[in-house]
């Protein structure tokens, strides 16, 4: 009876490594496998807080009756608590709702983008909004576009520009939204699934990175557009002076991009070696997925099959 | 970051800018959009019309022109030292009629992919010693390009 508590376990066990596969993982690839573990972990869970809630909800004497079973052998079986079961159906409803909630917006998001996105009737995919903001992004819709301000364009050189339309280019073929919402509706269902949708989010950039830095052929390019534009849009700091940036040493600078946000991250993976492609982590990671899958299986299995025995019984 | 840029303030000479603020804004746009390409401020004073009564500062002009830069209506161009000036086309102005909508939703980040998220305080420190590095290793490079732009 354990096995059924493993799905609810291994969510949090995927939030923990989440950002650390993020970190070493082809972006590529742990976009596709953060973002289908967190669907299938998050369906898992929602499965053993359904069953949890079936086992103690099997001893009402309505659902007995019904279902035509004996209570009493149900009762004899059973080990789940009525409060566990309780607060089990408690959290499964309180799952399904945010996950309608959050997919009505998402979809409404998406349609409004569509819609904006076909309002824009340049013949090019890339659209140039006046005015002084600092904003470059990619609107899905058919045809995605990409908007970026003339402010920005005006302080790219060439290089940089190509870059940046790369990088918003491969959002839109890659179908990236997609990937950062199926993550974002998982951790709806499972909050512990929280940093693994944060995680989707980043190797999403990553991933349109690697692009951008395949059509430039110049890492080193991608990475300086991203900080000369991060630092062009963020919030306006006083200067560092240039002497205090020699001090830091790289095991200081180590310790602070694990802290650190996505941007010094993106800027710090382009300026390493490219990923490589990491079989044995892959396959640790389908096999929790399996095991969470098995667990919720095997003990829907067990309630069918104590129902069974139960209306022999009756 | 989406703010607009305070207004321009207002210089000295403005006795007829202020009389017809509106005016001018309306006859800036028409030179513009009736010129053959992108125009400096410059351009813009020498096409004026008007006799010795309507004599316009240049910075009167610069005035007009960045106020109808931020209300999204011109676009801009590096030009050398200065910008020259362009009248948007469609798609444009529907761009950032778009983007001020967008802006409205509070939902906007769900779906759009931007290039750069914000940055703390510490993470532009960070940046800025990673990009360092860079800048120090093409020797030959533009430098740090945290410090262009």
């Amino acid at each position: 009876m354990w096995l059924l508590y493993l799905p609810l376990v291994l969510p949090a066990l995927a939030g923990l490594a989440a950002r650390p596969l993020a970190a070493v993982l082809d972006p590529r690839q742990a976009t596709w496998v953060l973002s289908i573990g967190a669907v299938a972990l998050a369906t898992c869970s929602a499965a053993a807080l359904a069953l949890l809630t079936a086992y103690a909800a099997a001893r009402s004497p309505v659902l007995s009756a019904l279902g035509d079973y004996s209570p009493q052998v149900i009762r004899s079986a059973d080990p789940i608590p009525n409060a566990i079961g309780a607060i089990a159906g408690l959290a499964l409803a309180g799952a399904v709702i945010a996950v309608i909630v959050l997919f009505s917006r998402r979809a409404r998001a998406l349609a409004a983008a569509y819609r904006h996105a076909a309002a824009l009737h340049g013949r090019d995919n890339v659209v140039v909004m006046p005015g002084p903001a600092i904003e470059a992004y990619a609107l899905p819709g058919r045809p995605g576009r990409i908007v970026v301000s003339d402010r920005l364009l005006d302080d790219l050189d060439a290089n940089g520009r190509t870059a940046l339309i790369a990088h918003e280019q491969a959002h839109l073929s890659g179908r990236h939204y997609l990937f950062a919402a199926a993550a974002r509706l998982a951790a709806a269902a499972n909050p512990m699934l929280l940093p693994v949708a944060r995680a989707v989010e980043y190797t999403i950039e990553r991933w349109a990175d690697e692009h951008a830095a395949a059509v430039t052929g110049d890492r080193a390019l991608v990475a300086q557009t991203i900080g000369q534009v991060a630092l062009l849009a963020g919030p306006r700091q006083a200067r560092m002076p240039r002497i205090s940036l020699g001090i830091v040493s790289s095991r200081t600078r180590r310790a602070s991009l694990a802290l650190a946000g996505p941007v010094p991250r993106r800027v710090a993976a382009l300026l390493t070696a490219p990923p490589r492609r990491r079989i044995v982590l892959l396959a640790a990671c389908s096999v929790v997925v399996l095991l969470a899958a098995v667990a919720a299986l095997d003990t829907a299995g067990d309630l069918h099959a104590l129902v069974e025995i139960a209306q022999a019984g009756q | 970051m989406h703010e607009p840029a305070p207004p321009p303030a207002q210089d000295g000479s403005a006795g007829a800018g202020r009389r017809a603020a509106g005016t001018l804004e309306a006859e800036v746009l028409g030179i513009l959009r009736a010129a053959d390409g992108p125009l400096t401020p410059g351009d813009v004073r020498q096409r004026i019309s008007g006799g010795a009564d309507r004599e316009l500062s240049y910075s009167t002009v610069v005035t007009i022109i960045s106020r109808l830069h931020d209300k999204g209506l011109l676009a801009r161009q590096r030009s050398g030292r200065g910008f020259t000036y362009a009248p948007v086309d469609e798609a444009s102005l529907a761009a950032s009629r778009m983007s001020l909508a967008l802006g409205s939703l509070d939902n906007r980040g769900e779906v759009l992919s931007r290039f750069v998220s914000g940055l703390s305080g510490r993470d532009a420190r960070l940046l800025r010693s990673l990009l360092a590095e860079v800048g120090d290793a093409a020797a030959s490079g533009p430098g740090d390009p945290a410090e262009r732009g």
